[in-house]
């Protein structure tokens, strides 16, 4: 017989060790799939591994991969945080690069200096925007924001569509629904180069710890936590949760903006519907991983991003599917869910004796 | 207790469990040191303690849920003849016919009472359901015990005293002989513990074996045979209940003189509240209000009497800034409040004690330090240019840890981990620090046990020393006959005149709260401001 018994108390071990075993056993598991394909297992971890570390253009590669996941995860652990379920970071994306792509293409010009910060700040609050309406309709109406959030990611992508077929439309695409090209003062310059990694990479890095600080030591980040642990409790203590919720929904609704703002004006140049291969869906996984720590965030982020990198050049180069890195990345979630589990229950096993 | 209320235990002294040297340690803590416990056919212990004595622990010993270190377990099985329990198998004992009643339910609130009870008692896989013999067995289980619920109303549409009937009515269909009840009274109204005592009587009469939990003192006077008391994890006494007396059994509890609460007399100031012609309509009787007037003044206390669920609740509400009247207004401090805001109450020297302190009063992942500065954090004191200072919070913990007592590994430890009786003081030392004008205290010592009770009340007393208003709504008349210099009554949201609490009649007060005599005369008290 199994039995599961609550601790009250998870040491840091469990609680630091937990995410990092199941990342490995991740990995793992994926030999599996590969030795059911036929290919040679170890060779093709070495490839894993050189493909997302093994050269300074695949770390270049990795982490251009890791930036918008770096920001989406941060988007949603932040609203996890609060206990606000934000599924429409793609959608948020979407709009803060569309923002980006309609100011940053040649409306306005100037310095480097002044053009990045007004394209960051455009994609940030079209994202930040995006949220609102979701989180005002759940305080006030309890709508749930799931629902909300998730199906908005479709309607904006559509609208996405529809503007770049129409007053978005590059008249030198040659009929390609996409975007007028980011202006050059406009775009995030890369950090090594002839490389692709990009300004974003810095941007993130700061998001990330600028957030850690403001959750742990703001007074806004307490009323956050408190909301997010308690909400009644908060209330009770005076703490409004309707300014708290828009409060956070503006930070997560705003750094998945600002990751459409680095992939438009960072990594790609312009924007088209393919901008991202689900960023905004995979930034769960990433701050389920770091269990919505958002240092941690960054450290899963670099994880992820290194599986789809590191899979995707073995695959090539040994012809199997590029879907391995989706099944490592979803085995990794489930591995850390079944973790978080372990770090609340021990697990008991008892012989069962012939019942009396 | 005399003996005529408690009618000696007639059924023959055949022993149904006998619990022998159980010792249980965990770590360097001995929850049960060498405990010893009978209980007989038909008989009603109550095991008393205050919270950590072991009393859980030895339950769970009982239950199989825990696997004693030292000691035996012995059930009489059918013949009689005492045979012991297979330790650590929770299957054993309930096969046992040992049955228990938790304090907080176990039921699906979304079926019906006869399902919650024959869930898990029927086959899996049947191809159709016939619960007749269900029906019969609970019908005739019903008339023997006076256990008169309607098993066909969804659970969610029940009293919680109907609740309770359903788990015991739960444990009954399943054969039990020995039933433990875990605090059943922390949840219900005196009517309702009255009647709840009155069927366990009846059960017992029946051959039905209880065990009690409890830390009231004067419920375990009215419904057990025998007392059992546990201090840190020693037995330290055991008693016919006929020959216990209260001020004893509360020493053998914590181990101390148990201070008395005594109000000096005071007169009291001026108004600090005042609630005139309020009116809340929500719909739901339990969250409305009819016209209340009502005023508190300095150096008093005003309590609020009344069965629960007759709009303490939105009395409540009001008072810590969560609610705001539909018709009516509410003065404080001689100011009529045009924005009903908790943060505001709280920072205009209102303190407010939850009703529920676990789900209202601490958010059970942050530490003590913050619960305890939750109210204000945005004030000067804890926070510069929107950076908290930890300093501040930290130094303001340590020393509301010493002052008040609080146990717990450090101000650094999550607030979960404390016990209720330190969460309550927590919350005292979150509100009282700031020497509030008034105090809002909903059941504050309500599921405490003697020691952290005579606490909370000392705290109260000291508060309207100091020239505090305190609203204190209370569903335990002793609480409050010894605390308060007023009590109005509250009954389906109508609040009767206060009524100076040294005239007051028991039989009389109990009558209001039951609804039997007009509570919302509001006939103008003396002294009351025109």
């Amino acid at each position: 017989m199994i039995r599961f018994e609550p601790r009250t108390n998870p040491s840091a071990i469990m609680v630091y060790g937990i995410p990092v075993m199941a990342a490995i056993i991740a990995i793992l598991l994926a030999a599996i799939p590969l030795a059911l394909a036929g290919a040679p297992i170890i060779k093709a971890y070495g490839l894993m591994i050189s493909g997302a570390f093994g050269s300074m253009f695949s770390i270049s590669e990795m982490l251009t991969r890791a930036t918008p996941l770096i920001l989406t995860g941060l988007a949603a652990a932040i609203a996890f945080r609060a206990k606000l379920w934000n599924i429409g970071a793609e959608g948020q994306l979407y709009m803060g690069s569309m923002a980006a792509v309609a100011i940053g293409s040649g409306v306005i010009d100037g310095p480097s200096y002044i053009m990045i910060p007004v394209v960051l700040i455009a994609g940030a609050v079209a994202g930040a925007v995006m949220l609102i309406g979701p989180t005002l309709l759940k305080t006030r109406l309890g709508v749930d924001e799931v629902v909300t959030t998730l199906l908005l990611n479709f309607i904006v992508i559509l609208f996405v569509q529809m503007m770049l077929e129409g007053v978005l439309k590059d008249p030198m695409s040659m009929g390609w629904p996409q975007s007028e090209p980011v202006i050059d003062s406009a775009v995030l310059p890369p950090l090594i180069e002839r490389m692709r990694v990009h300004l974003g990479l810095v941007i993130a890095l700061t998001c990330a710890v600028a957030l850690a600080i403001f959750v742990k030591r703001t007074v806004w980040g307490f009323e956050i936590r408190a909301v997010g642990e308690n909400a009644a409790a908060a209330r009770f203590s005076g703490i409004s949760v309707t300014k708290t919720m828009v409060l956070v929904a503006m930070l997560s609704g705003g750094l998945a903006g600002l990751a459409g703002v680095s992939e438009v004006a960072g990594t790609r140049g312009y924007l088209a519907t393919d901008l991202s291969p689900g960023y905004g869906y995979a930034g769960i996984v990433v701050a389920m991983l770091a269990r919505l720590s958002p240092v941690g965030v960054i450290i899963s982020a670099v994880f992820v991003a290194s599986v789809f990198v590191g899979a995707d050049s073995m695959s090539r180069a040994i012809g199997v599917s590029s879907y391995l890195a989706d099944l490592i990345v979803a085995m990794s979630l489930l591995c850390v869910l079944i973790g978080g589990f372990l770090t609340r229950f021990k697990v008991r096993f008892e012989h069962q004796k012939s019942a009396g | 207790m005399s003996s005529a209320a408690n009618p000696s235990l007639k059924t023959s002294r055949q022993l149904l469990l006998q619990l022998a040297a159980i010792t249980k340690k965990f770590g360097p803590l001995i929850a049960n040191d060498a405990i010893d416990l009978d209980l007989h056919k038909g008989e009603i212990v109550a095991l008393l303690g205050e919270n950590g004595a072991g009393k859980t622990t030895l339950m769970n010993i009982l239950f199989g849920h825990y696997v004693a270190d030292a000691g035996t377990v012995m059930v009489a099985g059918a013949d009689g003849i005492l045979a012991p329990l297979e330790p650590g198998a929770p299957q054993a004992a309930l096969d046992a016919g040992i049955g228990m009643v938790h304090q907080h339910f176990a039921l699906a609130e979304n079926l019906s009472g006869l399902d919650n009870i024959v869930l898990g008692t029927e086959p899996i896989f049947r191809l159709r359901r016939d619960r007749t013999k269900a029906r019969t067995k609970l019908a005739k289980l019903m008339a023997g015990s006076g256990l008169n619920v309607d098993l066909n109303q969804p659970v969610h549409k029940l009293t919680v005293g109907e609740k309770q009937r359903i788990e015991i009515l739960k444990a009954l269909y399943r054969d039990a002989r020995l039933l433990v009840l875990d605090e059943p009274t922390a949840v219900l109204t005196p009517q309702e513990a009255d009647s709840l005592f009155a069927t366990l009587r009846q059960l017992a009469a029946t051959g039905l074996s209880v065990i009690i939990i409890a830390h009231k003192l004067a419920e375990v006077l009215a419904v057990s045979h025998r007392i059992a008391v546990l201090r840190g994890g020693k037995k330290v006494g055991e008693m016919a209940t006929d020959q216990a007396d209260r001020r004893s059994i509360a020493e053998l509890m914590v181990g101390r003189d148990v201070p008395v609460s005594r109000r000096s007399e005071r007169a009291p100031g001026k108004p600090v509240i005042a609630l005139r012609d309020v009116t809340i309509d929500r719909g739901d009787a339990r969250r409305s209000l009819h016209g209340v007037n009502l005023m508190a003044r300095e150096g008093e206390i005003l309590g609020i009497a009344g069965v629960s669920g007759n709009g303490q609740a939105a009395l409540a509400q009001l008072i810590a800034g969560l609610d705001r009247p539909d018709i009516g207004s509410v003065e404080i401090f001689g100011e009529k409040v045009t924005k009903f805001d908790a943060h505001q109450f709280a920072q205009n020297g209102i303190a407010r004690i939850p009703e529920d302190r676990h789900h209202d009063g601490m958010v059970g992942s942050m530490t003590v330090a913050e619960n305890i500065a939750i109210e204000d954090v945005r004030s000067r004191d804890y926070q510069k240019f929107g950076f908290l200072d930890f300093e501040a919070i930290r130094k303001r913990a340590e020393h509301a840890i010493v002052d008040y007592d609080v146990r717990c590994p450090g101000p650094d430890a999550p607030a979960r981990l404390l016990s209720g009786g330190n969460i309550q003081k927590l919350i005292l030392a979150r509100v009282l620090e700031k020497s509030p004008k008034l105090i809002l205290a909903n059941q504050p010592s309500r599921g405490l046990d003697v020691g952290a009770q005579s606490e909370v009340h000392r705290r109260l007393l000291e508060a309207r020393e100091g020239g505090a208003a305190v609203i204190l709504i209370s569903e335990d008349l002793d609480e409050l006959l010894t605390l308060s210099d007023q009590i109005a009554v509250i009954h389906a949201g109508h609040v009767s005149a206060a009524i100076a609490a040294h005239d007051i009649d028991r039989s009389e007060l109990g009558l209001m709260m039951a609804g039997q005599k007009k509570t919302d005369e509001n006939t103008p008290r003396s002294g009351d401001p025109a």
